[in-house]
């Protein structure tokens, strides 16, 4: 249970300034996801809340006390690594109860931890093998359950998933959705570039920018009404398309958003039209790419499969009430 | 065709050479070792006579069996003294961040341009300052000198090796520097610290020149040096079978040492901890 502010937080390695002053505010209990694209100083901004790295300035408080000087341990953190980094000569076991035995707890009392922690994990019968006896998945959960049986305050993950294959990380993906509402009094801090696992797992999501917060909102706020063109291009798969000239001077904005899935396709009279270049069927959906004179192709999504053909020439309308305006700052016109 | 099988006559033609080179001296001081009186100068490539003579003589006389305990306890000491040294300075020399790491690196490797002549005098001043002078650790004193720079270098560059998020997940779980190296860092350096232990034991093990400057009495004497001043009966005599059997003897520890680390050398080790 921790609220987790962060003031005017600054980081720079010599002259490099990695993150320029993020004020941000993680509620006691919520699920924070930091995304952005790589290099953006999402993964610095984790590990300056770890205390893996220090603070060049700013204030960091947990629960309204200052940590900027308090080593990993003493914060209550616990973190997933993104390649693991479980000890490789010792046990499963070992490796769950290390922190335990370095805080002097009695046998006993590590025993029942660790084996609850596993049992919740499904790890319990492997408790007595080496990591490089399991799989990446079985790893991640052993990861997983070191950091649980320390049983912290705040949870970090830093992109735990990026490791597992596409099957596994949206089976192990559940898990941790699952574990956050099991440890509901829990604040974790998720870090990922991928927008999907930000929009499935967050209470929250924070993308950031060139070590500047961008947006802070709901999934569903990011979504709906993005506060910048970085935003709307970022959340959302496919990425929204944006129109720039007539195209967006007849809704008087200099770029007009539209996402795939408010466009339609109608036999005449439409609004644009364009020329397929390409098609994707995914069988629940599908993908139709358009031609339209713009710098990226214009994709329009489908339910069920299409029977278009590259060459084709449609047209498209879109949902008047899902348009999104943005002037020439990229800032968005309400 | 003709000249693959060129190829691998000329490869097994060399490797004969160098087993030849590197073993048969060798197997002939085992032989030496073996024969007494005069069949010591009869040039003979098979065993023709057996005997333990030289052996029992070696440890009979003089105070050759205190060498073989100053060399190893010396040889030990050494290795132990520049492995906790050499461990805790790579660890900040991989792993602590500080101004000038990269100068310090390049001065311990300059340290050991300097041939040991060099310093033999300079070294002998401080060894009297000290007081050490001959005692063995006034041999554990300057061996361990002329292992670390090695010793250092090698562990760094193997330390610097392991993934630092096996460090930062240690850091997390509350361990302190001291506990990092010693339940996190040596586990996963075995290979290393073997290694570099076997190379720092055999260098102490055969070191000649500082052990015969630094001690002065037949007591405090390690085996090379004693061999070297192993005398016959007369001026005249060289007691060429007892020092081919002392030959031998310090052989032997240095060949058991090996056969028994070689297995304690696996690679590997650090797999499964992370990604790769």
């Amino acid at each position: 249970m921790a609220n987790i502010q962060l003031k005017d937080v600054r980081k720079s390695f010599g002259a490099v300034n990695v993150i320029k002053g993020v004020d941000l505010e993680i509620r006691s209990g919520e699920f924070m996801v930091f995304v952005g694209p790589s290099g953006c100083g999402k993964s610095t901004l984790l590990r300056l809340v770890a205390g893996l790295e220090d603070i060049t300035s700013g204030e960091l408080l947990f629960d309204g006390e200052v940590v900027n000087g308090l080593t990993p341990s003493k914060r209550g953190i616990a973190m997933v690594f993104q390649s693991y980094a479980l000890y490789p000569h010792m046990t499963v076991y070992d490796n769950m109860a290390f922190g335990l035995t370095l805080e002097k707890g009695s046998k006993q009392q590590i025993r029942e931890r660790v084996t609850k922690a596993a049992d919740l994990l499904q790890i319990g019968q492997y408790l007595d093998r080496l990591p490089k006896q399991l799989s990446g998945g079985q790893r991640q959960r052993v990861a997983i359950g070191r950091a649980i049986v320390r049983d912290p305050k705040v949870f970090l993950f830093d992109e735990p998933l990026s490791n597992l294959d596409a099957a596994l990380r949206v089976a192990t993906r559940i898990e941790i959705a699952k574990l956050h509402e099991d440890m509901n009094n829990v604040t974790m801090i998720y870090v990922t570039h991928d927008q999907v696992e930000a929009m499935t797992l967050a209470d929250r999501i924070c993308v950031l920018r060139d070590g500047v917060i961008e947006q802070v909102g709901t999934p569903m706020e990011l979504y709906e009404t993005p506060d910048s063109l970085f935003v709307a291009g970022f959340i959302g798969s496919p990425k929204m398309n944006f129109l720039s000239g007539d195209a967006a001077k007849a809704y008087n904005a200099h770029t007009l958003g539209v996402r795939g899935e408010h466009l339609n396709i109608v036999p005449e009279g439409g609004k644009w039209q364009g020329k397929v270049i390409h098609t994707e069927n995914l069988g629940a959906d599908s993908y139709v790419y358009l031609e339209m004179g713009m710098e990226e192709p214009v994709v329009v999504r489908l339910d069920g499969t299409n029977s278009y053909h590259t060459g084709d020439v449609v047209h498209i309308s879109p949902m008047e009430d899902k348009l999104h305006r943005f002037d020439d700052k990229g800032k968005p016109i309400r | 065709m003709l000249w693959s099988y060129t190829k691998t006559t000329a490869f097994y033609a060399l490797v004969l050479v160098i087993v030849v080179i590197s073993v048969f001296p060798f197997y002939y001081a085992i032989l030496t070792s073996f024969k007494s009186g005069t069949a010591l100068f009869q040039v003979d490539y098979w065993p023709t006579s057996f005997s333990w003579d030289n052996y029992i003589s070696v440890f009979s006389q003089g105070a050759f069996p205190r060498n073989l305990l100053n060399s190893v306890f010396v040889a030990t000491t050494t290795v132990l003294l520049a492995l906790f040294l050499a461990v805790t300075a790579a660890f900040a020399l991989s792993r602590v961040r500080f101004r000038g790491r990269s100068l310090l690196l390049m001065t311990i490797l300059g340290v050991s341009m300097f041939p040991q002549i060099a310093v033999l005098a300079g070294l002998f001043e401080v060894i009297r300052a000290l007081g050490i002078y001959n005692t063995p650790w006034a041999l554990i004193f300057s061996y361990t000198i002329f292992t670390l720079p090695f010793t250092v270098w090698v562990l760094t560059t193997f330390m610097r090796e392991l993934p630092i998020e096996i460090e930062e997940a240690a850091i997390v779980d509350g361990a302190t520097p001291w506990v990092i190296i010693t339940r996190v860092f040596l586990p996963l350096m075995w290979p290393a610290l073997v290694t570099t232990g076997l190379l720092a034991f055999i260098g102490a093990w055969n070191e000649f020149l500082f052990a015969l400057t630094f001690t002065s009495s037949n007591l405090t004497r390690t085996v090379p040096v004693a061999i070297a001043l192993l005398s016959g009966g007369s001026q005249y005599e060289i007691p060429w079978g007892i020092i081919m059997a002392a030959s031998v003897i310090v052989t032997v520890p240095l060949v058991v040492l090996v056969l028994v680390f070689q297995r304690k050398i696996v690679s590997g080790l650090t797999a499964g901890g992370v990604k790769g």
